[in-house]
């Protein structure tokens, strides 16, 4: 059959993303976990005497440990479907990509699983980081310069 | 367009998960109260599936299985049958390995080469995630296009000892392209092969949609039913409405587009259809989308096959 005409039948029959009530879970999300890691952040430096560099990298800690413990207790990819980018994009999101990761590899074998499969999903972040990171590095070199 | 006079189904015998037990699927022989079902690994899992029903189903006649599932490499069927002590020769089309396991079974029959085999598939939820998608705690985001893959386990025997189902013919259908290169969307996959198997079919045997009580499809979902009957309305000027979507029937009150899996259609239809009264006629469209993570990530676009069974039941 007509690959436009078909391709047409596709389009109109295939249910619309709620992009609205998506993105507005996400922000809310996103916010939340914002909040919170200032609350802890202002705790750290308040309470424990850390200077605000040191209580970020805490905060950072914090969230990276209670990400990978709530994805091992098997809700975490209950509340990533339900906030998406909201619980994705921030450092909670490239621990649990870890930690799901190790879970579905970790019969496999040390090496050829679980060690090979560690980086499946976070490897693109980690290599695509880095190349932005130095990128953006020589752009400021050139500004302060 | 292949014809049989002595293929009968005469016995199955059905496996299925948790998660399906609570979506209201019934008269399964077997639920898994979780989705190791005593194993270490999922494929393991599945793989237990698999050879529990072939060992309740398989007697002394029992000659050859044919089969598959979504495992690479057929992984599952590799583990289930190596203890069996059964020849046995595993198949992929996707969600169409069970058509085309059973045709392949029918004609061995039909041509006296064999007495009785087994046709065995399974699927599970949590191999096959992690097989072609995301890992399985990532709980990657789904599109409400999108149809989650079934826990479950069929085995259908063959033979030609007379029963009440009857394989009266069969059409295998051509791999063809469906356009789509979105693997969410398997049910537009396959919606354009289920409507060209279909005419292939209707034009062979010179009958039309109504001369069936119902014409089942694999698991197109909610969406890819919907796809399929307006392109066989606009093509082909076809109203069809005696057509169910096992996929679209499997998981009720399910907020995606339904369930995928080879499991899906066949038990439904041997633990549902064929007991109701009104279903005399059944013609089994079983659809395949012949999508890897391979093909997807190098972009192409998805291949998708169907063939088609026709079934009659004595009531």
């Amino acid at each position: 059959m007509n690959k436009n005409k078909y391709l047409k039948i596709v389009k109109d029959l295939t249910p619309k993303e709620k992009r609205l009530e998506n993105s507005a879970l996400a922000f809310l999300m996103g916010g939340i976990l914002g909040f919170i890691a200032e609350a802890i952040k202002l705790i750290l430096v308040n309470n424990c005497h850390l200077t605000i560099r040191d209580a970020t990298t805490w905060v950072l800690m914090i969230y990276i440990l209670l990400a990978s413990i709530f994805t091992a207790l098997s809700f975490f990819d209950r509340l990533v479907m339900k906030y998406k980018c909201g619980l994705i994009i921030p450092i909670t999101g490239f621990a649990h990509s870890i930690t799901s990761s190790a879970l579905d590899y970790k019969r496999d074998g040390l090496i050829t699983g679980m060690g090979a499969s560690f980086f499946k999903l976070a490897g693109s972040i980690l290599l695509y980081g880095i190349i932005s990171a130095f990128f953006f590095a020589i752009i400021k070199v050139i500004i302060y310069v | 367009m292949f014809s049989f006079k002595d293929v009968y189904i005469t016995d199955y015998f059905t496996i299925a998960g948790p998660f399906e037990r609570k979506s209201g699927i019934k008269n399964c022989n077997l639920y898994l109260e979780d989705d190791y079902y005593g194993e270490k690994t999922m494929e393991q899992a599945e793989a237990k599936m698999q050879k529990t029903v072939i060992n309740n189903l398989r007697d002394d006649k029992t000659e050859l299985i044919v089969g598959g599932d979504l495992t690479n490499q057929l992984t599952a069927f590799a583990l289930s049958t190596r203890s069996i002590n059964i020849p046995s020769m595993g198949m992929y089309s996707a969600c169409a390995t069970s058509a085309s396991s059973l045709i392949t079974l029918s004609a061995f029959i039909q041509s006296k080469l064999i007495k009785e085999g087994i046709f065995i598939t399974s699927s599970h939820n949590l191999a096959a995630e992690k097989q072609f998608r995301f890992p399985v705690e990532y709980g990657a985001p789904k599109p409400l296009r999108s149809t989650s893959t079934a826990t479950a386990a069929v085995g259908i025997k063959l033979s030609k000892t007379p029963s009440k189902i009857k394989i009266v013919s069969a059409t295998l259908g051509k791999t063809i392209d469906s356009y789509i290169k979105d693997a969410h969307n398997m049910g537009a996959v396959m919606a354009i092969g289920a409507v060209d198997t279909l005419m292939k079919h209707l034009t062979t045997t010179k009958t039309t949609v109504k001369d069936y009580n119902l014409i089942l499809t694999g698991d197109l979902g909610k969406v890819g039913a919907e796809i399929f009957k307006e392109t066989l309305k606009q093509e082909h000027n076809i109203n069809i409405k005696n057509h169910l979507d096992a996929g679209a029937e499997f998981y009720p009150n399910f907020e995606y587009a339904g369930a995928s899996g080879t499991a899906v259609q066949s038990l439904l239809l041997v633990t549902k259809y064929i007991h109701q009264k009104k279903y005399k006629k059944i013609l089994f469209l079983a659809t395949g989308s012949l999508h890897s993570p391979v093909l997807v990530n190098q972009k192409n676009t998805i291949p998708t096959v169907t063939h088609v069974l026709y079934l009659e039941v004595e009531k």
